[in-house]
């Protein structure tokens, strides 16, 4: 089977830096965290207080009273993150178009709200029934099967949920089955709701969310600040979006993925290095091409030096040249949409050629000595990027990209 | 440092990492025990339910050993002091 260029044509975002990829990408650029105090619950019982809510999105704007009714919070930026990549890419959905179309959705956590509320009526106020929705609403898939009711698309629809690696994990399957022909569009990225008491309860025991904000590769890095959100992409082919005079953003031309066999939660240096090697194989990448990488730079004290030793081992000489920053620090870790959000900073990246950067950067840690790209962008035209994530459980998912010249 | 408190850390850490008390002793520290940062976390919690307090994030990083983690509990175990704290419990 020949394998077929593949190109985004469309980008939707909600998080923390903003309604819309307009506003995400402004945020980016100009080096503003989105992190502060967590507004949606009382946090008064935790010892961390801040993350990075959507502050400004409101569901009324999207969605009648019914709707919501249906929707939990992570389905709810699903749909309109992929809302907005649809639109933004201009295309038309045909009845045909529709049959050969595919969505696939990260999620770590789903629909985690409705099932706080479900068993606060349980186990706390004693009442002996929940709501109908629950299930329907907290599904992992929710996402995926709202993006598919609405657009009418029928082709393969799925969810993965890989924790932090979702939506790299979702964005490569929808890419080659894209390539591979199998479909002809894909919406594709990840969504997360993962402000409930039970989960942040979950995260604060598990004693890697920092009490301040996110400082990645910073020798006073003290963890990482939870996030929300969804992003979207749209795939096609390269011929088809020539065909109909899209507008381009970027190539996507490699996915490699991998699982490290070691722990539960400490990371390796060996399984993120062959996520990103197999990466470059997939799109036929050489070190040198490789000009800027999305880092899965969580802040916490285990993984930002095992990553930089992994970009060291596998760029050799080019980690000398290659700039490396971690967007967490503005939208902070919105776990299975991580990847998704991630992968439009990436595309932006290159379509604009302006790379978004570390921000709340302090102390360099001579740990993590490699160019992060500290709290100011930096204008650079770059040939190719990797957006990485890699996931509790040992599993490292990593996009590559080729700007695209026209 | 009290031999009582000595007694229910390694007594905790035994129920939690399923090894048996005479392989712990107050001066074991977390690598001869095999014990790595998710068990860490895990003993944390078990301590935390054994003595009902809450042991920050920073008090508990960079603890390696059983007679680290002895003494960070001292100062967290309550005002009149840990002898009246374990009265109390027991």
């Amino acid at each position: 089977m020949s394998r077929r260029r593949v190109v985004v044509t469309g980008v939707g975002v909600v998080s923390a830096l903003g309604r819309n990829a307009r506003e995400f990408w402004q945020s980016l650029v100009e080096g503003r965290s989105g992190i502060g105090p967590i507004t949606q619950l009382d946090v008064s019982a935790l010892r961390f207080k801040n993350g990075g809510e959507a502050r400004n999105f409101n569901p009324a704007e999207h969605f009648d009273q019914k709707q919501i009714d249906f929707l939990d919070r992570f389905a709810q930026f699903a749909l309109v993150a992929a809302r907005e990549a649809l639109k933004d890419s201009g295309v038309e959905l045909t009845p045909e178009l529709r049959a050969r179309s595919g969505i696939v959705t990260g999620s770590c956590v789903g629909g985690k709200i409705t099932e706080d509320e479900g068993f606060q009526n349980l186990y706390l106020l004693k009442k002996p029934r929940v709501n109908p929705l629950t299930i329907a609403r907290s599904m992992g898939n929710a996402g995926a099967s709202h993006i598919s009711m609405e657009t009418g698309i029928t082709g393969p629809a799925f969810t993965l949920s890989t924790a932090c690696s979702s939506a790299n994990h979702a964005v490569g399957q929808a890419f080659r089955m894209v390539r591979d022909g199998d479909i002809e569009l894909a919406i594709t990225g990840g969504s997360e709701a993962p402000f409930a008491m039970g989960n942040l309860k979950a995260w604060e025991a598990m004693r890697v969310v920092s009490p301040d904000t996110c400082r990645p590769f910073c020798k006073d890095r003290r963890g990482m600040v939870l996030g929300e959100g969804g992003a979207m992409l749209v795939l096609e082919p390269l011929e088809a979006a020539l065909a109909r005079g899209a507008r381009i953003y970027c190539e996507i031309v490699g996915f490699g993925m991998s699982s490290d066999a070691h722990h539960l939660t400490q990371p390796s240096v060996e399984g993120p290095a062959r996520a990103m090697c197999a990466a470059m194989e997939d799109g036929g990448l050489k070190p040198e091409q490789i000009g800027y990488i999305n880092a899965h730079g969580t802040a916490t004290p285990a993984n930002d030096p095992t990553e930089v030793a992994a970009v060291r081992a596998v760029l050799g000489p080019q980690a000398g040249r290659v700039a490396i920053s971690s967007t967490k620090s503005m939208h902070g870790h919105a776990l299975g949409a991580a990847g998704a959000i991630e992968a439009v900073a990436t595309v932006l990246a290159l379509k604009h050629g302006i790379l978004p950067p570390t921000a709340n950067f302090t102390t360099p840690d001579p740990e993590c000595d490699i160019d992060v790209v500290p709290n100011q962008a930096r204008r650079a035209e770059v040939e190719c990027a990797l957006s990485n994530s890699f996931a509790f459980g040992g599993l490292n998912a990593v996009l590559a990209f080729r700007r695209w010249d026209g | 440092m009290s031999d009582e408190l000595i007694r229910r850390v390694i007594s905790c850490i035994a129920a939690s990492q399923k090894l048996p008390e005479e392989k712990i002793t107050i001066d074991s520290t977390f690598e001869e025990l095999g014990i790595d940062s998710l068990d860490g976390v895990n003993i944390l919690f078990a301590l935390e339910n054994e003595f009902n307090i809450s042991i920050p994030d920073e008090g508990a990083q960079g603890i390696r050993g059983v007679r680290q983690l002895v003494e960070a509990l001292e100062k967290l175990i309550p005002s009149n002091g840990p002898a009246d704290a374990l009265a109390q419990e027991s």
